[in-house]
């Protein structure tokens, strides 16, 4: 028997995180409240860490595969993994004030967090389902706790419980998914399913049904209708700095759970899958938007606005195989790719508005504070004002080209009406932003405390936000780095 | 043709950079300064517009002051910009209209006058930006971003009810133009990847897709323009509009509509253009005549413009779709008439409303009595509104007119009562407002117009009588896009 060590190389931004995150965990032990900042330092520098890793391989432009073929590094993993660093860093300095005021800043949830992010990096590095299932347990699990940190709290308690329970489902519909398509093709491993399923001709009854579970499963962790029953509650119940976190982050890994699943897995299904897509995406964007018109409590808006956001995304990834042609699905997955990215970034200055806003015993989650905001600070009330126009979707920011390049795939795929029904529903979107953005402006301040952010928060919120604008005069680059990514797949 | 300075980009981006220096310049205690930051921003403005007039050269009708750059090559969008005899005269008026604005708000505007004034300026640069796009992606990108400042001007220095106001009037324009990016889109793909305008003036389309998209255009167009039944919008933001927001809007904001009519709709969709025809004069008639009559009935003063302003644009859409150079020249022309007129009939209910803070014409009466210079201009400007022989009012519709019986007797015929009832209603206005006794003591008080005033409203003034004195300079100008423009209408795409 050969016992070859695998190669490593692929994977030492994992490998170095799985060890820090444990350094951390024990470091912390010997830690008392006020000397908590060493363990801050000590996992914004481990995500530092992971960069170094990750840029060191990000030269190779055909994908590595590694471990039995079981995890893959190519251009697409190593894009979305910085992109998942600078996010949970971001996320944590903008969550630090906010932790401290509630007593929350102990060393769980730091080692939480790095735990979920080596999950999402396996997430996003699965080339096996065992893989990809093992790094999406790896994240929800942690997310559960995180969501519970609040003890007392019976609203985050109550959040942790159902986030739990419908997660644990949607695992069990995702796992099953997954043993129908061994069971038809008889591999677990993404490159040899997709081989197969080109040169074999499978039982397309087991294959069908095994998928609609995959899609399933995977709904649940986009958070899209029918499946988003938990995204408004765990948003709303969690404490804002781990909103923050479960918004930004995951939404990346969950787009390469999609990639890799139905595209480098599923690719030959396509048609069944687009079908699928198209209605959860129209279902979404139609369910997203309306209902976050009536809400009052922003958290829940935005978690409103995300399940529209995501509908959208799926609207991309729906429309790269065109009557099994699939000449143009670089443009369109990477379209997709581009819109998950251009989430991120912006609902990372979203909720970093709303660390911002809350303070010791407070929490900014109606939308009734955000009232005269242009009086209080006028440059946050700017900077959320770009956060809400990149959500509507509005030049000069990135979220016109976002919605853009989403638009332009559905076109090109001769879903002309598809697109028409993405504008009509972006602008009822549109009413909730503005309101915001009327609150801030139009009216009165009906609470006059002052602002007061840390000045690492204060820059990084600004500069997250100018990027809105930036990456809106420039878009150029960022496509062009998803489309590479794409097509190095 | 020799390297010249890339006027059109400063005549963009002057305005927009000098915007964020004023908003970068703070609070309400420097004021001042912002104020004259946002004057010279303005008047540098305008300065480099002058040499698009003077270098322009009349006998092409190319787009010229070209500039091509690559922007966003994933989708192959260009900074791509270039003007012609259609769209030079808007940026020229856009920028004229701008540093008369930073003028009116000078005193007027108290709070937050550095917001105030880079939102005029950032617009007046957007809206330059719409009229010298060539790539349909930037023109998008102009067309929707000057909606933003426009909601927050309209949101946080208006009236009463501006809330509703703004909200209704950025989601009306909102939903034409997403509508016109999908259109867009559509054409890119038909296109096999370019979003330059001048590709899609030659590009084949059947009847269904140029009707399709025609619909699409229209949305966006027509909401913008405002034409009857999606006007709704217009006289609620004009009313709660701060005065040089309404002189924005209607001087500037308006023609973009109308202009995406020239630049869009009938050179790239011939067929569907003169399919339609009979539609588009309709609705245009209906404007012109029954805005007309709901003008009449008004008793906010600004309300009774904005109705006029929605009339006098229905003579602009129904010079488009008659399909001659008279009718189509005379639209343009009364487009830059009605940019100056509008803008000035705004100014002169701002310089009322600044003394009585009353638009109602009920609690006037006698102001010429205390206020004779200001009476004078506005009698001028209320003769123009009219169209009257000698002011600019009277060229663009005496054009159209002509325009509209040659190509039908009773379209001409309905079109002219607007001579009528545009008079009865800016004149009735006038008498009830200007003459008779003094109404009441507040009207007593009132003084005649500053210096400050009497320079905005002598430069419009000026601008008036000498559009309607010596039209030819401008017609000259537009002669030969326009001419180029009808040659392609008439040439079917099918």
């Amino acid at each position: 028997m050969n016992l070859s060590l695998p190669d490593l190389l692929p994977a030492y931004a994992e490998i170095f995180l799985l060890i820090m995150a444990c350094v951390v965990l024990v470091v912390d032990l010997f830690l008392d409240d006020s000397r908590r900042y060493i363990t801050y330092a000590l996992s914004l520098a481990t995500l530092a860490g992971c960069a170094f890793f990750t840029a060191g391989i990000s030269g190779t432009p055909s994908p590595t595969y590694t471990f039995n073929s079981m995890f893959v590094s190519d251009v697409m993993a190593n894009v979305l993994k910085m992109l998942t660093y600078i996010a949970v860093a971001t996320g944590m300095v903008y969550s630090r004030s906010y932790m401290v005021e509630r007593g929350l800043l102990r060393g769980e949830y730091f080692s939480l967090s790095l735990f979920a992010t080596l999950g999402m990096m396996v997430m996003i590095s699965a080339n096996n389902f065992l893989t990809l299932y093992i790094g999406l347990e790896l994240l929800s699990l942690c997310l559960y706790a995180m969501v519970a940190l609040s003890r007392d709290s019976a609203q985050a308690t109550e959040a942790a419980m159902k986030y739990f329970v419908l997660g644990a489902l949607a695992s069990g519909l995702l796992l099953y998914g997954m043993s129908m398509i061994y069971g038809a093709t008889g591999s677990l491993e993404m490159t040899t399913i997709s081989r197969t399923l080109e040169t074999a001709n499978p039982n397309h009854t087991v294959l069908v049904f095994g998928l609609v579970f995959i899609v399933a499963g995977l709904a649940f962790k986009l958070g899209v209708v029918p499946f988003h029953m938990w995204i408004p509650d765990v948003y709303q119940g969690a404490p804002s700095a781990i909103t923050l976190f479960i918004a930004t982050a995951p939404k990346l890994a969950a787009f390469a759970m999609a990639m890799r699943l139905l595209v480098n897995g599923l690719i030959p299904l396509a048609i069944d899958w687009q079908q699928m897509l198209v209605l959860l995406a129209v279902l979404s964007m139609a369910l997203g938007n309306l209902a976050a018109i009536a809400q009052t409590n922003i958290k829940r808006m935005l978690a409103y606005s995300t399940i529209a956001h995501m509908g959208f995304m799926l609207l991309g990834l729906a429309s790269g195989v065109v009557d099994g042609n699939w000449l143009s699905a670089a443009d369109a997955y990477s379209a997709a790719m581009f819109y998950s990215i251009v989430y991120v970034i912006t609902s990372l200055a979203g909720f970093g508005s709303v660390l911002l806003l809350s303070r010791a015993g407070f929490e900014a989650e109606n939308i009734d504070d955000y009232r005269g905001l242009n009086q209080r600070s006028p440059w946050f009330a700017f900077i959320l004002m770009l956060t809400m126009f990149s959500l509507a979707g509005l030049p000069p920011t990135v979220g016109f080209y976002a919605k853009l390049s989403v638009l332009q795939a559905a076109v090109s795929a001769g879903q002309v009406w598809l697109a028409v029904v993405a504008v009509l529903f972006s602008l009822i979107g549109a009413f909730y932003y503005l309101r915001i953005i009327k609150l801030m402006y139009f009216d009165d301040p009906v609470d006059t405390a002052a602002i007061a952010p840390s000045i690492d928060m204060s820059v990084l919120l600004s500069v997250n936000g100018l990027a809105l604008l930036l990456l809106g005069i420039m878009p150029q680059q960022l496509m062009q780095l998803c489309f590479v990514a794409i097509k190095s797949l | 043709m020799p390297a010249q300075a890339p006027w059109l980009s400063l005549a963009i981006w002057i305005p927009v950079i000098a915007g964020l220096i004023v908003l970068a310049s703070g609070s309400d205690r420097n004021a001042r300064e912002a104020r004259v930051i946002a004057l010279i921003g303005a008047i540098a403005g305008l300065l480099v517009t002058i040499p698009l007039f003077a270098d322009f050269d009349t006998s092409t009708s190319a787009m010229q002051f070209v500039i091509n750059r690559p922007w966003i090559e994933r989708f192959n969008i260009n900074y791509h910009l270039g003007v012609d005899g259609i769209s030079m005269l808007f940026i020229l008026l856009n920028s004229f209209v701008t540093v008369l604005v930073v003028i009116a708000g000078w005193d007027v505007i108290k709070t937050r006058v550095a917001q105030y004034m880079a939102a005029f300026l950032i617009m007046s640069g957007l809206m330059n930006g719409v009229f010298a796009a060539l790539d349909a992606m930037l023109f998008y990108v102009f067309f929707e971003a000057t909606l933003i400042p426009m909601y927050i001007v309209i949101g946080v220095w208006g009236g009463p009810n501006r809330v509703y106001a703004a909200v209704k009037f950025f989601l009306y324009t909102l939903l034409g133009s997403l509508l016109m990016l999908v259109a867009f889109l559509y054409l890119y793909n038909k296109s096999g990847g370019s979003f330059s305008i001048l590709d899609y003036h030659n590009l084949p389309l059947t009847m269904t897709a140029q009707t399709l998209l025609f619909i699409a255009f229209l949305l966006a167009f027509a909401v913008k323009v405002p034409m009857w039944p999606v006007h709704t919008w217009l006289p609620d933001a004009h009313v709660e509009a701060p005065t040089g927001g309404s002189a924005v809007l209607a001087a500037i904001m308006l023609k973009l509509g109308a202009y995406g009519f020239i630049r869009f709709s009938l050179p790239i969709l011939p067929d569907a253009s003169h399919a339609l025809s009979g539609f588009m004069i309709t609705l245009s008639l209906i404007a012109v005549v029954y805005i007309g009559l709901v003008a009449l009935a008004q008793s906010d003063m600004k309300k009774l413009i904005a109705y006029s302003s929605i009339s006098h644009m229905g003579f602009v859409t129904l010079g488009f779709f008659i399909f001659n150079a008279y009718g189509m020249e005379g639209a343009l022309v009364q487009m830059i008439s009605h940019g100056f007129v509008s803008a000035a009939m705004f100014l002169c209910v701002g310089v009322m409303y600044d003394r009585m803070h009353s638009r109602q014409i009920s609690d006037y009466g006698g102001v010429v009595n205390t206020m004779p210079k200001f009476a004078a201009f506005l009698m001028l400007f209320a003769m123009a509104n009219c169209g009257l022989p000698a002011t600019s009012g009277f060229v663009g519709e005496f054009m159209v007119i002509m325009g509209a019986m040659k190509f039908n007797f009773w379209i001409a015929f309905l079109a002219a009562t607007t001579l009528i009832f545009g008079a009865a209603y800016t004149l009735w206005m006038y008498k009830r407002v200007i003459f008779g006794g003094i109404a009441n003591s507040h009207v007593a008080e009132l003084k005649d117009i500053n210096a400050r005033e009497f320079l905005i409203l002598a430069l419009l003034a000026i601008a008036v009588l000498g559009m309607g004195l010596y039209p030819l300079p401008f017609t000259e100008i537009m002669h030969a896009s326009v001419n180029e423009l009808l040659k392609h209408v008439a040439v079917s795409k099918l």
